[in-house]
């Protein structure tokens, strides 16, 4: 056991953690902004993912090249599923809005696979597909790469919440829709912005993703159970909670994969987590 | 809470699938004779992580059904120049399917609900050893042949049943294949193996798999095992378990995994540049051509015990006609995975056949009594014939390695078109 193999798994842990952490964030966000979860999350994933192979595949555009077209496309998607959909269950009860997101996830999974069929697709020999080599720790340039645009992406969006005016009135919104509404702030407005930029969070995730994971029409499910609990180890609603829980899981799976049986690596995480919401029910930043 | 609304989740879309299922079953079977049809339930995951493979077996049994049904008098094939089966009148097969999902609850269901409500005279799938062994239950209580040409795990076939035959060789028998294959190689080479490291996901199949070879160790003691790594299906990164990988140095690795995780596995593998002298893999995945499309020139040079393989056609000219057929139809290559269940449909209608009759006895009778040469098999193997258990005793492994991204049979040594390319290149 050296210090290099641990710096290593260390590396390849926080690699992946921040990738968690950016598919979480925009779950984090629309259930912060709308009391929501969105279940069809994963198949935001998806449809990104499938935007980003196929531009390189039939187009040759780099990954890279097509991220911000692809958060773009995917914020006005976002958005699109508001107007059409969510809007029109959010008056209802709990659990219509569940079922809507819920039956958003199955149509969107098997539009896919009836699209696409069942193939795995995926972007070899992409600009990031190196490694890089520092001292005896190899850093994939792909998780490099995804790592900086989780932390930007996180930082953008704390700066936009937090920082701006609309973001006073995202926040608004979340607090008390009510009296949001009689301040004279757009509610619609601010939930389809919600949703926009969440799908934007998937958007790069699912780009950056796309360097060096296979899509195929049930990516998302793969990656969304992981999302839900790093979303509620965070903290229902915080983006930071979000990406803190998000590396945190990273690291702790690679660890426990590592020095105990790969089958039962996410033991650990889930561990963890319910540790966690016996001490805090609100996750770790969540609001109390 | 996500679990609650996944079942339901589920329920809804075991309500869509059989409902295609059974349009494209009626489309299949011949539209205009009042005769008969002899039903046959065909259980395999079309939907989920493993819908790929699923597709792409299913495929080759409709190709043999529709074989058997029309007449291509061009094809050397039983049953392929007169309609339907001969005995029967010339009846034609109905297949019926359903979508297991990869979930061996729904394919229990699945496999009641075939023969309750459409009578089905034989069952035939599923693909993953997981959901057989559920299917082959609800089979043996209804007395109904269960054949599989494509579900390995060892136990399958040491339970006793009267019910389930199965073509395929076993996992133990093909892990075997690996030692045979490594010694008669370390003969022949300078770069000699003596560290295996096994890794297999954790279903049913590949648990078999790692307890199979990890047993035929003592028989082979030139190699040691360097470590057994067992992994979750449908994981979302293999990270931790290449780093354990890098750690123990192995000689070989040695691979049960499906499509998805296999694309993984090589993906990580060349990210963290994990160059072992080879990886091996057991059929399913490193050679398909799922994993060859998504990888391209990066699935080259990955070697895997298969069972059949295209260019064994010179040999057997029976591979040609069908691999070219295949991909007529599907326009993709044809995969071992689908010659195997290829092969299981041709010798279950060979059984209704001889049978005369679809009494699932009279069926099951003569599945006992098969006896099929080499000559009329898609398959490299010595025949079928099954034992006591139900298991085909005249199986037979080859090797493949994927080379130009077109997997060529290396081994053994006297079929091999292609000369092995070992040790395996850092790409």
């Amino acid at each position: 056991m050296t210090a290099e193999l641990l710096l290593q798994l260390l590396v390849s842990g926080l690699g992946m953690g921040f990738i968690f952490a950016l598919i979480a964030i925009g779950l984090a966000l629309i259930y912060g902004v709308m009391n929501v979860v969105n279940f069809a999350h994963g198949e935001f994933l998806m449809i990104s993912m499938y935007a980003s192979v196929f531009a390189f595949t039939l187009g040759g555009l780099d990954p890279v090249v097509t991220l911000p077209f692809v958060a773009v496309a995917m914020f006005g998607f976002g958005v699109a599923v508001y107007y059409l959909l969510m809007k029109r269950v959010l008056g209802g009860a709990m659990h219509s809005q569940i079922f809507a997101t819920f039956g958003l996830m199955v149509f969107l999974q098997a539009a896919a696979q009836f699209t696409f069929g069942a193939d795995y697709y995926s972007i070899n020999h992409s600009w990031l597909g190196g490694t890089v080599r520092i001292g005896g720790v190899t850093l994939p340039m792909p998780q490099i790469v995804a790592a900086v645009g989780a932390i930007l992406c996180t930082a953008c969006l704390y700066l936009l919440v937090f920082r701006t005016r609309v973001g006073r009135s995202l926040r608004a919104v979340s607090q008390d829709r009510v009296a949001a509404l009689t301040m004279g702030i757009d509610a619609d407005r601010m939930n389809a912005l919600a949703w926009g930029l969440a799908a934007a969070c998937i958007g790069v995730a699912g780009s950056l993703l796309s360097n060096f994971y296979y899509v195929f029409p049930r990516v998302g499910a793969v990656f969304v159970l992981v999302a839900y609990v790093t979303v509620a180890l965070g903290g229902f609603g915080s983006i930071g909670g979000a990406l803190a829980a998000g590396v945190a899981i990273g690291v702790l799976q690679v660890f426990s994969g590592f020095f105990m049986t790969s089958t039962l690596k996410f033991v650990p995480v889930f561990a963890l987590y319910l540790l966690i919401v016996l001490f805090r029910p609100t996750g770790l930043l969540g609001k109390q | 809470m996500i679990q609650v609304l996944k079942s339901i989740g589920r329920s809804f879309s075991s309500m869509k699938w059989p409902l295609t299922a059974v349009v494209a079953g009626s489309l299949l079977a011949s539209p205009a004779t009042a005769q008969e049809t002899i039903k046959i339930g065909a259980l395999y995951p079309l939907s989920g992580a493993v819908a790929k493979s699923g597709e792409d077996t299913l495929n080759a049994i409709k190709l043999a059904v529709e074989i058997i049904n029309g007449q291509h008098p061009e094809l050397n094939i039983p049953f392929a120049k007169t309609t339907g089966l001969p005995r029967l009148k010339n009846a034609k097969i109905e297949l019926i399917t359903a979508d297991h999902q990869a979930n061996p609850e729904i394919g229990a269901a699945e496999a009641e609900r075939m023969i309750s409500q459409r009578k089905v005279v034989a069952l035939i799938g599923t693909f993953l050893s997981s959901v057989a062994s559920t299917v082959s239950t609800v089979a043996e209580r209804n007395e109904i042949p269960f054949m599989t040409g494509d579900s390995e795990a060892t136990p399958l076939t040491e339970r006793g049943y009267k019910w389930l035959f199965r073509t395929t060789p076993t996992s133990r028998d093909q892990a075997r294949d690996f030692f045979v294959f490594l010694r008669d190689l370390n003969s022949k080479t300078d770069q000699k193996v003596k560290t295996i490291a096994v890794v297999h996901e954790n279903t049913l199949w590949g648990q078999e798999f790692g307890k199979s070879m990890a047993g035929h160790f003592k028989d082979f003691p030139e190699f040691t095992l360097a470590v057994n790594i067992g992994y979750q299906q449908g994981t979302t990164d293999v990270t931790s378990e290449v780093q354990r990988l890098i750690s123990a140095k192995p000689d070989v690795v040695v691979h049960a995994s499906y499509d998805a995780e296999a694309i993984l596995f090589a993906k990580t593998y060349k990210q963290f540049n994990f160059t072992p002298k080879g990886v091996l893999a057991i059929g399913a995945a490193f050679s398909s051509s799922a994993f060859r499309n998504a990888l391209k020139s990066d699935a080259n040079y990955f070697l895997v015990r298969e069972h059949w393989a295209l260019d064994l056609a010179d040999r057997n000219p029976l591979i040609g006609e069908v691999g070219q057929l295949y991909q007529k139809r599907y326009n993709k290559a044809m995969d071992g995975a689908p010659a195997r269940a290829f092969q299981a449909m041709m010798v279950l209608a060979d059984a209704i056949n001889r049978a005369g009759s679809t009494k699932p006895e009279a069926i099951q009778k003569a599945l006992k009594e098969t006896d099929m040469a080499p000559s009329s098999l898609i398959m490299p193997w010595e025949g079928v014939k099954f034992d006591a258990k139900g298991q085909n005793t005249k199986t037979r492994g080859i090797f493949v390695q994927t080379i130009n991204e077109a997997p060529a049979t290396v081994w053994p040594f006297d079929m091999a078109r292609t000369k092995i390319v070992w040790p395996k290149p850092a790409q």
